[in-house]
C-alpha cells in the first residue's frame, strides 16, 4: 500500500512538472496595481486592476485622428523619436523596420512612434519621414499632438523619461524604450530599442502576447 | 667573393623593401583601427555597423563610386556636417542634416580611412597631411 500511494505521488508530481511546462510562457504586467472590492452575487470579491494607458488624442502622418479608441483590440509597441534626431533615433528605427516587417500584415498588431517635437514633425514631415522609412498603411503609426500630453502619456503611462534638454544634442533627453501594450492596454514589456538582441526578443514576445489575447478571446 | 657581396645587398635591400611595407601597413592598420572605434561613437548609430545607412533617410556608405568621386570633400563633411543639402548617391536623393563633429584632423583621418576600406570600399589610407589639405578647401 505504502509503494503504491508513493507510485501515485511519484506520477502526480511528474505530471505537475509536465503540466507547468508545457504552459505558454506568460509576459509581466508592468505598472502599479489596485486591489479592487466589489460586490458581486452578493459575495465580497476581491479583484486586482492593472495600469492602463489612458485616453489621449493624436494625429497621425495621414492626419488622421487618432486615439486612444483607435487602439482597441491591437497589440502594440509604442516609442517616442523626433525626425530630425542626431543621436539614438536612427538605430531605434533601424531596429523597429525589423519589427514593422515581421508583424506588418498581421491584423491586430500596431506600432505607434510619437514625436516630442511637435512643433516641427508636423503632419507633412512625419508623411516624408515614413516615406523615406519606406513605410506604408496603417500598421505604423507616427503620432504628434500636443507636447504636454505626449510628455504626461511617457512619463506617467508609458513609465519612459521624455523632456527638452538643450544640453543634449538635438535638444530632447529621451530613452530609446520600446513599450509593449497589449489588448487591455497593459504594459507588458520593455526593451531596449537601440539594441538588436533586445528588439528580437520583444519580436518573439509579440508573438506570445498574441496568442495569449487570442485564447483569452476564445474562451 | 663578388657572389656573396650581391647576395648580402640582395638581402639587405629585400629587408629594407620588406620592413618598409610592414611599416606603411602598420600605419594603415593603426589608422583603421582608431578610425573604426570613431565611427563607433560618432557615426555608427545613423549609418549603421554595416554602412547600410537607413532606408531613404540616411545615405549609405557602401556605394564605392560615391566615395571614390568625393573622396577629398569627405574630409568637410565629417568635420562641418551636411546643411540640409541634397545628396545623391546610386540615382536615390537624400535630404537633411549632418551634424558636425569635434574631430581633431588626424581622426578625421583615420574615420575616413575606415569608411573608405570597410562595406566594400578599398580605397586605402588618407592621412591627416590630406586631410589638413581638404580642410583648407572647404566651402
Amino acid at each position: 500500500m505504502k509503494k503504491l500511494t508513493g507510485a501515485i505521488l511519484i506520477i502526480l508530481l511528474y505530471t505537475a512538472c509536465k503540466f507547468t511546462t508545457a504552459d505558454q510562457p506568460k509576459l509581466p504586467i508592468f505598472g502599479n496595481r489596485d486591489a479592487v472590492t466589489k460586490m458581486v452575487n452578493g459575495k465580497e470579491v476581491t479583484d486586482t486592476v492593472y495600469q492602463t494607458i489612458p485616453d489621449f488624442k493624436f494625429v497621425n502622418q495621414y492626419g488622421d485622428s487618432i486615439t486612444n479608441k483607435s487602439l482597441n483590440g491591437y497589440v502594440y509597441v509604442a516609442d517616442f523619436f523626433f525626425t530630425t534626431c542626431p543621436s539614438i533615433c536612427p538605430i531605434m528605427h533601424r531596429n523597429m523596420l525589423n519589427v514593422y516587417k515581421e508583424y506588418k500584415s498581421v491584423s491586430d498588431f500596431k506600432i505607434i512612434s510619437h514625436s516630442i517635437d511637435p512643433k516641427h514633425d508636423s503632419v507633412a514631415v512625419l508623411k516624408k519621414y515614413a516615406d523615406k522609412l519606406g513605410i506604408k498603411g496603417n500598421s505604423w503609426w507616427l503620432l504628434q499632438g500636443k507636447k504636454e500630453e505626449t510628455y504626461q502619456l511617457g512619463e506617467k503611462s508609458y513609465l519612459v523619461s521624455v523632456k527638452e534638454d538643450s544640453g543634449t544634442p538635438g535638444g530632447y533627453v529621451h530613452q530609446g524604450w520600446f513599450v509593449l501594450v497589449d489588448k487591455q492596454k497593459r504594459v507588458r514589456g520593455y526593451y531596449d530599442g537601440t539594441d538588436e538582441k533586445q528588439v528580437t526578443k520583444l519580436i518573439g514576445d509579440i508573438k506570445i502576447l498574441l496568442a495569449e489575447t487570442n485564447t483569452t478571446i476564445a474562451q | 667573393m663578388k657572389l656573396t657581396i650581391i647576395a648580402v645587398i640582395c638581402l639587405m635591400l629585400s629587408i629594407v623593401i620588406v620592413s618598409c611595407q610592414s611599416e606603411q601597413e602598420l600605419e594603415f592598420k593603426r589608422y583603421y583601427t582608431s578610425g573604426k572605434s570613431i565611427y563607433q561613437q560618432k557615426c555608427q548609430n545613423c549609418h549603421s555597423a554595416k554602412g547600410e545607412g537607413l532606408s531613404g533617410l540616411i545615405p549609405p556608405l557602401n556605394d564605392v563610386g560615391y566615395l571614390k568621386k568625393n573622396k577629398s570633400a569627405l574630409a568637410c563633411m565629417v568635420k562641418y556636417g551636411i546643411n540640409e543639402t541634397i545628396i545623391t548617391i546610386n540615382g536615390k536623393s537624400y535630404e537633411g542634416a549632418m551634424p558636425a563633429t569635434d574631430l581633431a584632423p588626424i581622426e578625421v583621418a583615420q574615420v575616413i580611412t575606415y569608411v573608405t576600406n570597410s562595406f566594400g570600399n578599398k580605397q586605402g589610407i588618407t592621412t591627416s597631411e590630406q586631410v589638413d589639405a581638404d580642410l583648407q578647401k572647404c566651402k
